[in-house]
């Protein structure tokens, strides 16, 4: 027993600092009540788990901002490996308001649907948990941990309506082509630890900015890296997935998958780039280009043939993912570029966030009443449902970046990396993002089009009945959005914070 | 300044949106009240406008009156920054005068499918765009509010126009805003690479344009005016760029032709005397040649399709184009004189054409056409409303006396003598060949009157009872005719508000011009 004892006092667990864990702890007690709840409570009274869901996530918030105030150095944990400092602050706000919002979303969606209601909650609010992790990471297993924890939870959402055809599809093609891209960048992890002898992204920083810059494993390890995320945000040609997974998901499902969970490939991504792999900009570099330049040129494209509202929107979402990559290729020019395609990215995936969710809250709410996703059934909106028309024309127009709804000033942030980089092929990017937007804003009009000019199409103008959440989750996003394009200043200085850029 | 005067140009620009947010509250079906707030709306925004005419300083036309200078958005150091200038001051009494009477000649004559809550809302929020973007003294701020004019122009022409127009209203919008793109790169690319005395950057119009471009290539200034170009050139619109415009104009509602051809196209014009011209002089100086070229192959191309067209909107719509040319021209001068000419043609079409638009929309809305073939003998059952069309005609062609004059003959006079530097021989070809614009002009006007208000009625409209002009036209187009009118005896009202300003904008070329003359004399040129 002593014997015992004796081990067990040598062990020196790492230091919490229980304050800047606060997020994540009342999350995970958050989401173990939920999972309680829904055993405990009858059926009629089911409803109150996503009032308990909302208020976790509120009061996760909380913490947020008490460390926000109090102004502190970074508080870093466990050898660097995880680290709560202003950006993670920003981000894990960010993450727990899209769920906040999609929680909203949900909430009359899951109760009317056919389908278990506890389960769905426990599993957004643990995805939600992957992604407050993952603004904190700072080392590959730390990184890959919180992947797969948002990942999992998120590719049984994807197949939740379990009798439908579609949404087995959404998630067995998310599951297979999201496993894959674990193990391409799993190996790629490999390559990287194997060479520095550490899974720690300072660390590996110092090494890769140092004596080992140009070895080829290296090379071959950032490369596989980059392709892993590349699958996850589904920057094409990694692609394939997103528009299936999209249509087939259950809508909020599809609002949380193309808005937080391609935030938390982009976070991860910032992370590694920009305090792991700086040097090696001759790698990552030309590969954002790339993929850039053809996810916002074929996602585009591909968007103008669409006929159905969800999957137009999840093409214009991969389009959408082609701007937030354009900092990134410009992003190791030089001192300059560095700092503003940084700010850059973080305001796209904010306003991106605000706008995209909004687009698919209006989407929900249509479809209560015609049962339809195709874009012909957004015939006449304008004539039944006016308020939904307004929003849903704010938020394209958003997407589409015309002021004064927000999307203007995210695009505006992206030139302006462009123009700080200066090189012919960073030019070459901003003018071919420029067109980009300019054939956008077809696809984007078509559907404000088919609300506001064509006719109902079965002449059934009764009014759509929106329930209180969702009005509340349209009522934020248009806020945030017109806010946004009105006054930036107000969410552009969270971008400012270059705590990882050097 | 007091209080009152810091404040009173920012609601000048965002009063109509606080209108338009107040009409989203009032209930669809209480039509008057409806109509009462928005028309109310604009008469205390013009109220204002009038207050700010009443004290602006005529000694000081060239300096911002009125600025406010705030800060806005830091990370990209733009700035809230508006004041009024004697070039802002006329269109901006423009745009709130015409704003008002589209409001009041709409009052009664909703286009299908009705609906005047969502008509007067987009209505205001254009107002807004349109204020603020005469207004803007900041790159950033001037791209939103030109920006802001888009959408409620595509709904208006999309919901409220003629059977061709989810075409035409999508056109309007995807060439625009191709322009627009290039314009804001072209807003980037000043800002980086213009650098102040102090060395900072900038998206300020008045520190921007004090350096004349300093510090910049000419091959990147030619590149950077290039895309103000394109930008700017596609809402005047100037050939090549023009074909959104006929579309639009003919299916859009008759007000919004009328806000359309009145003001919207001025935002093109405006953007080449307050951005391009002053920013970049150099560059302009190489473009000039070809902003002119453009432009006489406007006034001439305007002028044939006009010859061609069987309708009577459309056929107003090419005339746009034919006297935005000229407008065109006197900007290629790159002279006092012919951007003087400019600024007077802008107000004069504004006015003119604006009212044409007004005529040709209650025509349709009595005969139920616009075709020329159709129309005739309108003075015999309407003579009031025949006569304003002469009038109108007559204005139009530039019959001195009228407003029409004062903008395009002076236009035509300064490209006599263009700003030194730039080839007298082409600048002279296009005197005379503007000149030969100007008869084609009276030909297609007096052709389209001669079909509308001439001869006798058709058989099919013989026995249809026309009504004459009644009480909301009485209302919206008397002071439109009186200020053609004024403004053709007292043109020195505009000249004397521009002219200092004015001045200023083409200062580079000035002092160059001085530079070159005492070249001159050395070496004995005439």
């Amino acid at each position: 027993m002593h014997a015992l004892l004796a081990v067990a006092s040598s062990f020196t667990g790492p230091r919490l600092d229980y304050h800047a864990l606060a997020p994540e702890i009342i999350l995970t007690a958050t989401l173990v009540l939920v999972l309680l709840a829904d055993l405990v409570l009858e059926e009629r009274n089911q409803w109150l788990i996503s009032n308990l869901a909302g208020i976790g996530v509120l009061a996760s918030v909380i913490p947020i901002i008490t460390l926000a105030v109090q102004n502190h150095a970074a508080r870093s944990m466990a050898g660097g490996a995880y680290v709560v400092d202003d950006f993670s602050l920003v981000l894990k706000a960010l993450f727990l308001g899209i769920g906040y919002v999609v929680l909203l979303m949900s909430t009359n969606y899951v109760e009317e649907g056919d389908y278990y209601q506890g389960e769905y909650y426990f599993l957004l609010l643990a995805s939600l948990l992957g992604m407050v992790v993952m603004a904190s990471a700072r080392d590959l297993i730390t990184i890959f941990v919180a992947l797969e924890t948002l990942s999992i939870p998120a590719y049984m959402l994807a197949g939740w309506r379990k009798r439908d055809l579609k949404s087995n599809e959404a998630a067995i093609k998310y599951y297979l082509l999201g496993v894959l891209a674990s193990a391409v960048m799993l190996y790629g992890m490999s390559l990287v630890f194997g060479y520095t002898g550490s899974t720690v992204l300072t660390e590996i920083g110092k090494q890769v900015n140092g004596s080992i810059t140009h070895k080829p494993v290296i090379t071959l390890g950032i490369f596989f890296i980059v392709i892993g995320f590349a699958f996850k945000v589904s920057a094409v040609p990694f692609h394939f997935w997103a528009p299936d997974t999209y249509e087939g998901s259950p809508t909020p499902v599809t609002a949380f998958l193309s808005v937080a969970s391609k935030t938390a490939g982009f976070v991860a991504l910032l992370e590694l780039i920009y305090v792991g792999f700086l040097g090696r900009n001759d790698v990552w570099g030309p590969m954002f280009w790339v993929l850039a330049a053809l996810t916002m040129t074929v996602g585009n494209l591909i968007a103008l043939r669409q006929t159905n509202v969800v999957r137009l929107l999840a093409y214009s979402s991969i389009a959408q993912a082609g701007y937030v990559l354009v900092p990134f290729a410009v992003a190791g020019d030089n001192i300059a570029a560095r700092r503003s395609s940084f700010t850059a990215a973080v305001v796209y995936l904010m306003i991106y966030a605000a706008m995209n969710l909004g687009a698919f809250s209006v989407v929900i709410a249509v479809a209560r009443k015609t049962r339809s996703g195709d874009i012909s059934s957004y015939g006449g909106l304008f004539e039944y449902a006016p308020g939904l028309t307004v929003a849903m024309t704010v938020f394209l127009f958003a997407l589409a970046g015309i002021p004064p709804a927000g999307g203007w000033f995210a695009k505006l942030m992206v030139f302006r990396a462009v123009l700080d980089s200066g090189t012919t092929w960073a030019v070459v990017l901003g003018v071919i993002a420029g067109v980009n937007s300019v054939i956008a804003l077809y696809y984007y009009a078509a559907v404000a089009r088919e609300m506001w000019m064509s006719p109902v199409p079965d002449g059934d103008v009764t009014p759509v009945r929106v329930p209180a959440p969702l009005l509340a989750s349209l009522g934020l996003t248009g806020l945030v959005v017109m806010a946004i394009g009105v006054y930036p200043q107000l969410f552009a200085h969270f971008g400012d914070l270059g705590t990882l850029v050097r | 300044m007091n209080a009152f005067d810091h404040w009173a140009l920012s609601g000048a620009v965002f009063i109509p949106i606080l209108g338009a947010v107040l009409l989203a509250f009032v209930p669809k079906r209480l039509e008057v009240e409806i109509k009462a707030v928005a028309l109310l709306t604009t008469v205390v925004t013009a109220g204002v406008g009038v207050y700010l005419l009443a004290h602006f300083d005529y000694d000081k036309t060239h300096q911002l009156q009125y600025a406010v200078d705030r800060s806005w958005i830091d990370v990209i150091s733009s700035r809230y920054h508006i004041g009024l200038d004697g070039i802002s001051l006329p269109m901006l009494a423009l745009s709130m005068f015409i704003s008002v009477l589209c409001i009041v000649y709409s009052w009664d004559h909703f286009p299908e499918p009705h609906n005047p809550k969502a008509f007067l809302i987009l209505l205001l929020v254009l107002e807004t765009g349109m204020n603020g973007t005469f207004v803007a003294q900041d790159l950033i701020l001037f791209f939103v509010f030109f920006e802001l004019v888009l959408l409620p122009m595509y709904f208006m022409i999309g919901v409220w126009g003629g059977p061709n127009r989810q075409y035409a209203s999508i056109k309007f919008f995807l060439v625009t805003l191709f322009g627009s793109a290039l314009m804001i790169l072209s807003f980037l690319a000043l800002y980086f690479k213009v650098t102040l005395p102090d060395g900072s950057h900038t998206f300020d119009i008045v520190k921007l344009a004090s350096v004349h471009g300093a510090g910049i290539a000419h091959g990147a200034q030619l590149l950077i005016f290039g895309g103000l170009f394109i930008g700017f050139a596609i809402k005047v619109p100037m050939f090549p760029f023009h074909t959104w415009l006929p579309d639009a104009h003919t299916e859009a509602p008759t007000v919004g032709s009328v806000i359309l051809a009145a003001i919207l196209l001025k935002l093109g014009t405006y953007g080449f005397i307050r951005i391009a011209i002053p920013i970049l002089p150099e560059a302009a100086k190489s473009w000039a040649p070809w902003i002119g070229v453009l432009a006489v192959i406007g006034i001439i191309y305007g002028a044939l399709g006009c010859l061609a067209q069987r309708d009577m909107k459309r056929l107003i719509a090419f005339s746009s184009i034919a006297h935005m040319g000229f407008v065109m021209l006197g900007i290629s001068t790159l002279t006092t004189y012919g951007i003087n000419a400019a600024i007077f043609g802008m107000v004069a079409h504004g006015l003119i054409t604006g009212m044409l638009f007004f005529l040709a929309g209650s025509i349709q809305e009595r005969f139920h056409t616009r075709e020329l073939d159709r129309l005739g003998g309108l003075l015999l059952q309407a003579p009031r409303m025949g006569w304003i069309l002469g009038f109108c005609a007559m204005a139009s062609l530039g019959l001195p006396g009228l407003a029409g004059f004062w903008g395009e003959f002076p236009a035509i006079l300064s490209t006599y003598s263009p700003a030194v530097g730039l080839n007298l021989a082409l600048f002279r070809t296009f005197m005379v060949i503007a000149s030969i614009g100007t008869v084609l002009a009276a030909g297609y006007l007096l052709w389209m009157l001669q079909r509308v208000a001439f001869g006798t009625v058709k058989a099919e409209f013989e026995h249809e009872h026309i009504h004459d002009m009644h009480g909301p036209e009485y209302l919206a187009w008397t002071p439109i005719l009186v200020l053609i009118v004024l403004l053709g005896v007292v043109p020195g009202i505009v000249f004397r508000v521009t002219d200092k300003p004015v001045q200023k904008v083409t200062v580079a070329h000035v002092e160059q011009r001085r530079s070159v003359v005492t070249g001159q004399t050395a070496v004995g040129q005439p």
